[in-house]
């Protein structure tokens, strides 16, 4: 018997038995390797996998089994050493391998416990966030809501639109079965239901404004749930069947301006508030939520704003209105006024002629009769005549002037003359009545006056005489002395005697009486229209009262001052005036009479060249005129009409004279049509002179307005015109020293 | 002894001086005897001459005017003499201008018989003038003629 290695199985091979041992390892051997495949497959798929160690070590532990396993299908049958060789390294290492895999399991299973703890945790806070998500997702919505709202709200400035509008938005935000509002009546005592959303109601609906529910929602600015039995919120008729909605109330503040201090928020100790009260849908187990509370609060405040936004509006179109109307009666008025005056100054411009032309022919007739052969009881009426006219002669004048003083319309008419041949006339009018009643006068004349000097003639003289004369009036005895001498300025104090410089100089006239003197208090009424002294002797006196009225504003306009000192009754009085007069040059070096014509040396006497323009319809005029300007050198055109004068007229004629006699504007249109026709060239127009028979204020103006640059009276004498020349040539404009 | 010059000069200067003190001739007269020189020396005559003939045309118009009684244009009767008083005034012929004046205010207050009076006046007055500058003028040649120079009368 040949001795093999082989080794005998254990127990004899039972065929059946070993077939399925057979195969059942031969499965599992499969299994086991197909195993880590699967694993190494899905691993490798998914991303994640913390224990690859593990998973190693596993399939180490895997295919070493399948590897005993496989192994053992060799063992059934009689085998050879090597295979259980094979077997045993198989089983040993699968030993070691399954030992390391149990102990490093007892470390990761708990790991892997807990890691669907985790999963558990997580996925709980998901859902937590989307639960928040949603919530965050509501408040913007509302937010939104408010916005829409606001703007709603703030697009309107009617009153009425605000509160609609606001009740149906938050309405529809809210989604809310009612909505009310209730303003609190004028006597404020009450709170009256204004607006609602859904329900009509027929019938003024109030509620006293006492209730502990109303006080305790004016109380806060928060929004406050109410009971739906309270009677702001019992709205419509109660049936049974409903389980009423939550209810809540919050203040609206109705502001005025003048809540509104500079520095900070409205007092809000004197307010109004209106209630707004929203019921959540009935039947609904709706809640209100925070959020909604908070957009109610803002909603409500903003309505505040925006009422106060409309009051403010509303007053202020008020305001422009009332403006609008005073602005349209204050035209009004004016135009009357301006009417007025005009008719004034017609009616006074035709009294003046109307009524001075017969003053005039009474005065003259009367003087001339007292002339003629009378009979003692003819010559006293015709007397009595002639005083009640001159009477009545300077009583009108007097009114006309004064008017004319008043509007201002009174200019000065500036000439030279002899200052103390004015003063001498003066007194020559003055000394008869003064003799008759035995008071001499004296006058003083400084040695230091000039004698010619530049003023109105004419008013001085009138202050002059007023002034004296009533000195003369209401004297009844001792005597008169008239002092004139040269002041500066207009200080009181007369010890300065200044010699004049310059071109003017203030005339000082002192009028000193010893008659009736005037109480110191009346002193200011003198001067006033018709204020006259209450004494008898004074009122036989007659006269308007109108005298020194006039005086002082002649004495005003000479840019002057007037005024009287008395020591009192009894005790006479002193009249002082100060007037401002021009020194003229030809003064005071010829002191004779019967000026000399000095005349102004000419700056242009040379006018050869000088191209001018005549225009006049007179045959006879326009040759003088012609000659005079050919005479002094110039070379004429003339014309005789207008549309003539506009066709020849060109920009080498330096100078148009054309004649304005005929009365109407027609002549004054063509300065009209030159200025046109020169509207490009404005420099190469010619300078417009008319030539005028009068040169009264009123021509003057008319010569301005249509744009003339000078009015001359006709006739022209040559000195005239060669001054004339002269200064237009220089200045351009001669509307002065006429 | 008096030559003939001194003398037409004597007469000449007596004349004009009359014609002043009179009221024919005014201040514009002697302006305008300014004006006459050695570029227009005959100046003076012609104005006259124009302003006589102006005078006739305008007094005609008037008359025609006037004429037609029950219609009278007085605004025509008073443009024309409006026109006659601005040459008078022109020349210095103060007691036409005067004249017109008057006859301008019968005019404005349509005074019928004051207007054709005034008229009447004007005519004599404004022939009377011609007459007289004509005199005047004559002397003129006569000094010229006989060698002497005008003499400047100041008034």
């Amino acid at each position: 018997m040949e001795v093999c290695n082989c080794i005998e199985p254990q127990w004899p091979a039972d065929e059946l038995l070993m077939k399925y041992q057979y195969i059942s390892d031969f499965f599992i051997a499969i299994a086991y390797f197909s195993i880590p495949l699967e694993l190494i497959y899905f691993v490798k798929k998914s991303a994640v996998f913390p224990y690859r160690w593990v998973l190693v070590q596993f399939g180490a532990f895997i295919v070493l089994c399948g590897a005993t396993h496989l192994i053992n299908l060799w063992t059934f049958t009689t085998h050879s050493r090597t295979v259980a060789l094979v077997m045993t390294t198989a089983k040993v290492l699968t030993a070691v391998v399954s030992c390391a895999t149990a102990l490093m399991l007892v470390h990761i299973i708990p790991d892997l416990l807990s890691v669907k703890t985790r999963e558990l945790f997580l996925k709980n806070k998901a859902a937590e966030l989307d639960r928040e998500m949603g919530l965050i997702r509501t408040q913007e919505e509302t937010g939104r809501h408010v916005r829409m709202l606001t703007h709603e709200i703030r697009s309107t400035l009617d009153r009425h639109t605000i509160l609609k509008t606001t009740l149906v938005e938050l309405g529809r935000t809210l989604a809310l079965e009612e909505c009310a509002l209730w303003m609190p009546t004028r006597t404020g005592l009450e709170l009256q239901l204004s607006y609602t959303l859904r329900h009509q109601h027929p019938v003024e609906y109030t509620v006293p404004i006492q209730l502990p529910v109303i006080n305790q929602v004016f109380g806060t600015s928060r929004a406050v749930k109410i009971s739906p039995n309270s009677p702001v919120a019992r709205l419509r008729p109660v049936s049974g069947k409903y389980m009423l909605g939550e209810v809540v109330a919050v203040r609206v503040p109705l502001l005025h301006l003048s809540n509104f201090q500079i520095n900070d928020w409205p007092e809000l100790s004197t307010k109004r508030y209106a209630l707004m009260v929203l019921m959540l849908p009935s039947d609904s187990a709706r809640q209100w939520h925070v959020h909604e509370l908070e957009l109610v609060e803002v909603v409500a405040d903003q309505v505040a704003v925006a009422l106060s936004h409309a009051a403010i509006l509303e007053e202020s179109m008020r305001a422009r209105d009332l403006l609008m109307e005073q602005n349209v009666a204050l035209d009004l008025a004016r135009r009357e006024a301006e009417t007025a005056i005009r008719a004034r100054n017609d009616f006074l411009a035709v009294m003046n002629h109307e009524m001075r032309t017969p003053m005039h022919a009474i005065i003259a007739l009367s003087s001339l009769l007292q002339e003629t052969e009378l009979t003692p009881e003819q010559r006293l009426m015709v007397e009595t005549i002639l005083k009640s006219s001159n009477l009545l002669a300077t009583l009108m004048n007097d009114v006309l002037d004064l008017s004319r003083l008043e509007d201002g319309s009174l200019q000065l008419e500036l000439g030279t003359f002899n200052l103390h041949t004015l003063f001498r006339e003066v007194l020559n009018l003055i000394k008869p009545i003064a003799v008759v009643k035995k008071l001499p006068i004296t006058l003083n004349l400084a040695p230091d006056l000039p004698e010619f000097v530049v003023g109105d003639e004419k008013r001085l003289m009138q202050i002059i005489l007023n002034i004296v004369g009533n000195a003369v009036k209401f004297s009844k005895q001792g005597s008169i002395s008239v002092t004139a001498l040269v002041t500066k300025s207009d200080t009181r104090a007369a010890d300065f005697f200044v010699v004049p410089t310059g071109s003017h100089f203030y005339l000082r006239v002192k009028v000193k009486d010893s008659g009736a003197g005037i109480n110191p208090q009346d002193i200011p009424k003198l001067f006033t229209k018709f204020a006259q002294t209450q004494s008898l002797a004074t009122r036989s006196s007659g006269g308007s009262g109108l005298g020194l009225a006039i005086s002082k504003r002649f004495v005003n306009l000479m840019e002057g001052n007037i005024w009287i000192e008395s020591d009192g009754l009894g005790k006479g009085c002193t009249a002082i005036f100060d007037v401002k007069l021009g020194i003229s040059e030809r003064s005071n070096e010829s002191k004779q009479s019967g000026i000399p014509k000095v005349p102004a040396i000419p700056r242009h006497s040379n006018f050869t060249g000088l191209k001018v323009l005549v225009m006049d319809e007179n045959g006879v005029s326009r040759m003088v005129t012609k000659g005079l300007l050919v005479h002094l050198g110039c070379e004429v055109t003339t014309v005789s009409s207008n549309e003539e004068c506009l066709r020849v007229v060109s920009h080498e004629h330096k100078v148009v004279f054309m004649d304005v006699c005929m009365p109407g504007v027609e002549n004054y249109q063509i300065a009209l049509c030159i200025h046109e026709k020169f509207t490009k060239q404005r420099h190469q127009r010619p300078l417009l002179v008319a030539l005028s028979g009068n040169t009264d204020k009123s021509t003057k103006e008319k010569c301005m307005s249509f744009g003339l640059d000078g009015v001359l009276l006709k006739p022209v004498s040559l000195d005239n015109m060669r001054d004339v020349l002269s200064d237009l040539l220089e200045r351009r404009v001669l509307y002065e020293g006429m | 002894m008096d030559t003939l010059i001194a003398q037409l000069q004597r007469q000449f200067r007596d004349y004009t001086i009359s014609l002043y003190h009179q009221g024919f001739l005014d201040d514009q007269f002697t302006e305008l005897k300014k004006l006459q020189d050695e570029c227009s020396p005959d100046f003076v005559a012609e104005v006259v001459t124009l302003f006589f003939e102006d005078c006739e045309k305008l007094i005609s118009n008037m008359a025609r005017a006037l004429d037609q009684t029950g219609n009278v244009d007085f605004k025509l009767v008073g443009s024309s003499v409006h026109q006659l008083k601005g040459s008078s005034s022109s020349v210095g012929a103060k007691r036409v201008k005067g004249l017109c004046i008057t006859l301008k205010e019968c005019c404005d207050t349509q005074n019928y018989e004051g207007c054709v009076r005034c008229l009447q006046q004007v005519d004599i007055e404004y022939k009377t003038l011609k007459a007289k500058l004509q005199d005047l003028f004559n002397l003129e040649q006569q000094i010229v003629q006989a060698g002497g120079r005008i003499p400047q009368v100041d008034i």
